[in-house]
């Protein structure tokens, strides 16, 4: 899916640039992307260290495994295959409340380390498991209780009630968030899924 | 209900403070040696970053040379009319395609719509709804791949992109039952 939508965006990008006459546009947005995709890896740095040296000290006063027990009803639905006490559970409980609140800066490295925690469950490298795809379900069907971007925006433009779309995107977030969560239930056992999760056997390895 | 932005800032801001430093501090009550803790744990911070730079750099230049292109504008000039019936104009079709691509974008977008229609209008309620309940998946999806470099990624893109698109029609009914 990755690749087709990569591909088609590549593609169909040069495509349309040939279409509305965007070709030199479209050029110098390459080497402009590339550079700002470095620097937003590298801006990041500073604010991960943060939240990996504080994960470290959660992890070593054992505030994890305490977080872990709280939370564990809720997360032993959403992945009941990861064992219990198992510090992916914390990691990524502690990401969902940092999502909730709207803390980005937070909210991705607690993210980036549960999938750290995640992959140390993972029998075969570099393919994702079910609990990293409903894990990345729940993460970009949107949490965030209250959208302060859009609040700030409405107030900055003059909106007489601002926090009138309140209730209404709360409304909405429940039902992305359900539809993320069942989909991800779904499609984790479509056959075409699961074959992923198989070993390649020996005599059917093609060279 | 007008204290409600300050209310939910302070709520945000609380959860914050309480991570940072209430897990230090309680570190310290168990007699964890908290700063050298934190020292070994943020070492990894580099490395994660430089980690992900492969990946950000494979989405932001398809997203980018997207947004160049001008395909945008060309998707908006195509729209049926019973589009705009519901409420969905051709901007608000553009905010739903250009969300899950890019949140800078998207949030542009959301701007664009507030000053053209005013803040008070439908669509700049339609639109804010919008994006308080879709994320920028793509963008998710490859950092937190790319921080345990998983290249297969199976379902997690299209279970992703159902949610945004349930976000997305679920703002749609609700604002058309709560706004109009």
């Amino acid at each position: 899916m990755l690749n087709i939508i990569w591909l088609f965006l590549l593609v169909g990008s040069v495509a349309m640039a040939l279409v509305t006459g965007h070709v030199k546009e479209v050029v110098v947005s390459v080497s402009e992307s590339a550079g700002s995709a470095f620097k937003l890896a590298l801006g990041f740095t500073g604010i991960m260290a943060l939240w990996l040296g504080i994960m470290k000290i959660a992890d070593d006063s054992g505030l994890i495994k305490r977080f872990t027990s709280l939370i564990a009803p809720v997360m032993r639905f959403l992945f009941p295959r990861i064992p219990e006490g198992h510090p992916a559970l914390a990691s990524m409980a502690m990401n969902m409340v940092a999502n909730m609140f709207g803390l980005n800066n937070a909210a991705t490295p607690l993210g980036i380390r549960a999938m750290g925690d995640l992959e140390t469950l993972n029998p075969k490298k570099g393919t994702a498991t079910d609990e990293m795809c409903m894990f990345l379900a729940i993460n970009t069907s949107s949490l965030q209780l209250v959208p302060a971007g859009a609040i700030a925006l409405l107030t900055a433009g003059g909106s007489s009630d601002p926090t009138a779309i309140v209730f209404p995107a709360l409304l909405a977030t429940i039902c992305s968030t359900v539809v993320g969560v069942a989909a991800a239930r779904l499609l984790s056992r479509l056959r075409r899924f699961r074959r992923d999760l198989e070993e390649v056997p020996e005599d059917a390895r093609t060279s | 209900m007008q204290g409600l932005p300050e209310y939910s800032a302070i709520a945000s801001n609380v959860v914050f403070l309480g991570f940072l430093v209430g897990i230090p501090l309680y570190g310290f009550l168990k007699g964890v040696k908290v700063y050298e803790a934190f020292v070994e744990g943020a070492k990894e911070g580099f490395e994660v970053a430089v980690r992900i730079i492969p990946y950000l750099v494979a989405i932001l230049v398809v997203v980018g040379m997207f947004r160049a292109s001008g395909a945008i504008d060309l998707i908006e000039r195509g729209l049926p009319g019973f589009f705009s019936y519901l409420g969905l104009s051709p901007d608000i079709m553009s905010l739903i395609l250009i969300r899950p691509l890019s949140g800078a974008a998207s949030l542009g977008m959301l701007g664009e719509i507030i000053t053209r229609n005013g803040a008070d209008s439908y669509q700049a309620r339609l639109a804010s709804v919008i994006i308080g309940s879709t994320e920028t998946t793509l963008y998710v999806i490859a950092v937190y791949f790319g921080a345990v470099a998983v290249t297969k990624s199976r379902y997690a893109l299209h279970a992703g992109l159902l949610a945004d698109a349930a976000g997305a029609i679920a703002s749609i009914i609700i604002c058309l039952l709560i706004f109009r």
